[in-house]
């Protein structure tokens, strides 16, 4: 018996959109992520100055100092688009929803000592207002910056410290029973506590910067860099050196997605500096500018923690920063 | 050991996970810190009083959307490997999936960044939250949208080139400077226009068309991304509803300044969407409803019984809906004499419709279409066969504020052609309607502003002042536009179709 395959002869006119051959090469297959990165924000031919900033367009590349041949070279090493994204961070918050949901049944938080408790809560919940403040400098950056990836990715990184501040929100809770005072008391903290108010008081500068990518360079990279470290290293390892190694448990997902996080931010800051000697000027310019005020926000916090150690730490974590920042070429 | 826990309520957890991370900020001062939502006049005295549309956290955002997206993509691939454009309805059908990929997808990418700057410019953190839900919704279509016809582009012209034209070729400028007008306006405008006009009255007549349209015309890769963001639609639609009684709710002073809004949003909105209801009406070989029939239901129906509902509040029906009204038996069919004269300057192909269509749109328009468009086709038709397709040499007047080539004729009579004329420091400036040249005159400093393509063009500033120097401009090339029949498209699609062994089709 014969089988007649018949198959019909489907020629392909083209691999990709124009906009896409054009950035990569002819005859280059692109990645999914490729595919929807370039030239994808409008462009020219703004119809309207915008009635609450009459002095730029809507997208507008003045937005920033930092001066780019193609603001598309701005892309995500990690190579999110939304699909990717929401896959990578499912699997995320299914293990942080298996830690919980332990952590909660077995009432592993109440198990440890009352002064890692308290401690705890004295640094971990009021430090939810400040990754929502990253929500919102990172939702400026999605909003008014320029190029397709920046953007994009900018609008991730917001979406995931909101995400940051509920699992925060999550633990305050647990310790507390479900009595919301924890949060108000931390908020009052948080508004008052000397100890937590050159933090704020650099949050809240941070609100009112315009040029995007200094801000994206103060939060993603300084603040960040030093704080997420301070509170989700340092000082998550000394409470689980003190015997509260659940802890560890439901401050997981801080410690991945930071590090995850960190190629991104890198990689934009990187090309951006290696695109003119002015651009590298400016951004080193902005790191002498900030960087003492990021340590100087931290420092209270770590004197708490660390209290004759403080200095030592917030050292070794400038170093630190200093090394990123030599490879990335801001000197 | 752990005490039992409180049970808390979803809506006081919700705003302990949103609002609760919000605080008043001293450093800086509230007006520095969100400096945009106070000068359009809207007062909102207590911030606390907005009800959270939704209440999603980050991570059920994050579960969710990942099942829907594997889901998606699931379906995308196999869509390719199966080679499953060989399933649509007829390659005709492919236009109005390439006016969405030039028209719309744009619009998704500026909506993206549109909600991003709501979602950082509100001051109530409850109304910021709720918009950063929908800008990340917004990325989520276009990105959805381009891979979903990143495999007709393989195939079909017309999509190739939509990053250059989205920005400079006149049709689109309608859905360009349609968004465009709303992100440059304040947010609660933009808010008002997108999420309330758009997603919350006219959404089912975008929807409804387009994806069910591609359902009945055998397009699996926009039924399904269609589907898929039916669900973040929904969330839009209650935002945008909230919105709306929120700020009327406030201050009874808002309640003027919303329902000019909602007065030019319906106009502006009707207007962009006279483009789909053609598309809908012309492009899809297998029909869904026509154009009249859609508006009868989702707006004569189902929008006036939504502004009956918002009566309570002092809202009455947006402006000139009556016109709108009267219009349904004929602007879609204005609207493809237009582009059928004109689509040797689009990334479009036009035709003139089969006997059968003909017949179908006397079924549905009735005496007005048999005596006053039939026989401009009939005519056009027999300009064809005698090998003298008409395409228009000069380019159209168009609209100052919508942007549409001036063809609307006047509300009560379909044959006079309707152009209204208002001068602005010195320049007059054209409009197709009432509803349009009241938006202009509202705001005159405004719409003097707007790119209008045609006198740019004669201007010599689009590539030359030629239509060919136009269209290189363009990057589009002579057999990616025009008539259907003899195309790139027409002949590949037939190729196909004769070696499965299907009959080829004749034109009219």
């Amino acid at each position: 018996m014969s089988i007649d395959i018949k198959t019909t002869k489907i020629e392909q006119r083209r691999i990709t959109f124009d906009n896409v051959a054009e950035k990569l090469g002819e005859g280059k297959i692109p990645s999914r992520y490729q595919e929807v990165m370039y030239g994808v924000q409008q462009q020219d031919v703004f119809h309207y100055r915008p009635t609450w900033d009459p002095e730029h367009e809507v997208f507008d590349a003045d937005r920033t100092d930092i001066k780019m041949q193609d603001f598309d070279d701005l892309t995500d090493p990690r190579h999110y688009y939304y699909g990717t994204y929401v896959i990578q961070r499912s699997k995320q918050q299914e293990a942080m929803e298996k830690n919980f949901s332990v952590v909660e049944k077995r009432g592993l938080l109440h198990a440890m000592d009352g002064d890692l408790i308290e401690k705890i809560r004295k640094v971990i919940i009021p430090f939810r207002h400040a990754e929502w403040g990253a929500n919102n400098n990172n939702l400026f950056i999605a909003a008014y910056g320029f190029g397709t990836p920046m953007p994009i990715a900018a609008d991730f990184q917001g979406m995931d410290r909101l995400g940051n501040a509920q699992y925060i929100t999550r633990i305050g809770l647990i310790l507390s029973n479900n009595d919301p005072e924890i949060l108000d008391r931390a908020k009052s903290e948080w508004l008052d506590d000397p100890m937590w108010q050159p933090l704020r008081k650099l949050v809240e500068d941070s609100f009112v910067i315009k040029d995007w990518f200094e801000l994206h360079l103060l939060q993603n990279f300084l603040l960040d860099g030093v704080l997420q470290p301070l509170v989700f290293q340092y000082f998550d390892d000394e409470i689980v050196k003190h015997g509260g190694a659940s802890f560890a448990m439901v401050t997981e997902f801080f410690v991945e997605w930071f590090a995850e996080a960190v190629r991104w931010t890198d990689h934009t800051i990187k090309t951006a500096a290696g695109e003119s000697a002015e651009n590298q000027a400016l951004l080193a310019g902005w790191k002498d500018k900030w960087l003492p005020e990021v340590k100087n926000a931290a420092m209270p916090l770590a004197e708490y923690i660390f209290a004759g150690r403080s200095a030592d730490v917030i050292g070794e974590i400038s170093n630190r920063l200093e090394a990123r920042s030599g490879k990335i070429g801001l000197g | 050991m752990a005490a039992k826990p409180r049970r808390l309520n979803l809506t006081q957890k919700y705003q302990l996970m949103t609002r609760g991370l919000d605080w008043e900020t001293t450093y800086q001062s509230m007006d520095d810190v969100f400096p945009y939502d106070k000068y359009e006049g809207i007062k909102i005295k207590d911030w606390d009083k907005w009800q959270d549309p939704f209440r999603l956290t980050m991570d059920a955002y994050w579960k969710y959307q990942a099942e829907k997206e594997r889901k998606l993509y699931a379906i995308l691939d196999g869509f390719a490997q199966n080679n499953s454009q060989l399933n649509i309805s007829d390659a005709r059908y492919m236009n109005a999936v390439k006016i969405w990929m030039q028209g719309v997808t744009p619009l998704e990418y500026a909506a993206f960044r549109g909600f991003a700057m709501l979602g950082r410019g509100f001051r109530g953190a409850g109304a910021r939250v709720a918009c950063q839900f929908q800008s990340i919704d917004e990325m989520r279509h276009y990105q959805t949208q381009m891979h979903a016809f990143s495999h007709y582009n393989k195939y079909f012209n017309g999509f190739r080139q939509f990053a250059r034209i989205r920005d400079r070729a006149w049709y689109l400028s309608i859905p360009k400077s349609y968004f465009e007008d709303a992100v440059t306006a304040g947010p609660f405008e933009l808010i008002t226009a997108i999420s309330f006009s758009f997603e919350y009255v006219l959404t089912n007549l975008l929807f409804m068309p387009f994806v069910s349209g591609a359902a009945y015309n055998g397009d699996m890769a926009t039924t399904t991304f269609g589907f898929s963001a039916q669900s973040d639609e929904s969330r839009h639609m209650t935002l945008g509803l909230e919105v709306i009684k929120f700020m009327l709710e406030q201050d009874e002073g808002n309640l003027p300044i919303v329902q000019q809004w909602l007065d030019k949003w319906f106009w502006r909105g009707y207007r962009l969407l006279g483009l789909v209801g053609t598309m809908m009406d012309y492009m899809l070989p297998k029909k869904v409803m026509s154009w009249r029939q859609a508006w009868e239901i989702y707006w004569e129906e189902s929008g006036m019984a939504l502004f009956n509902d918002l009566a309570r509040y002092g809202l009455r029906p947006p402006k000139y809906h009556e016109v709108a009204t009267k219009e349904k038996y004929r602007i879609t069919h204005e609207f493809w004499c237009t582009i059928y004269q004109f689509s040797h300057a689009t990334a479009l192909y036009t035709w003139i419709p089969t006997e059968e269509e003909l017949d179908w749109f006397s079924a549905e328009y009735g005496e007005l279409f048999d005596t006053v468009y039939r026989p401009r086709y009939e005519y056009w038709a027999e300009l064809d066969r005698k090998g003298e397709r008409f395409f228009q040499k000069r380019l159209p007047v168009v609209c100052n504020v919508c942007q549409i080539p001036i063809f609307h004729t006047m509300p009560d009579d379909p044959l006079m052609n309707c152009c209204l004329v208002s001068e602005y420091k010195g320049t007059k400036h054209q409009m197709c309607s009432q509803g349009c040249k009241d938006i202009f005159d509202h705001e005159p400093e405004k719409y003097c502003q707007a790119y209008i393509p045609p006198q740019q063009i004669y201007q010599g500033n689009c590539g030359g002042a030629t239509l060919e120097a136009y269209k290189e401009w363009l990057h589009i090339k002579d057999e990616e536009t025009g008539e259907y029949y003899g195309s790139e498209d027409h002949i590949m699609w037939e190729g196909w179709k004769a070696q499965s062994g299907k009959p080829a089709d004749a034109p009219a």
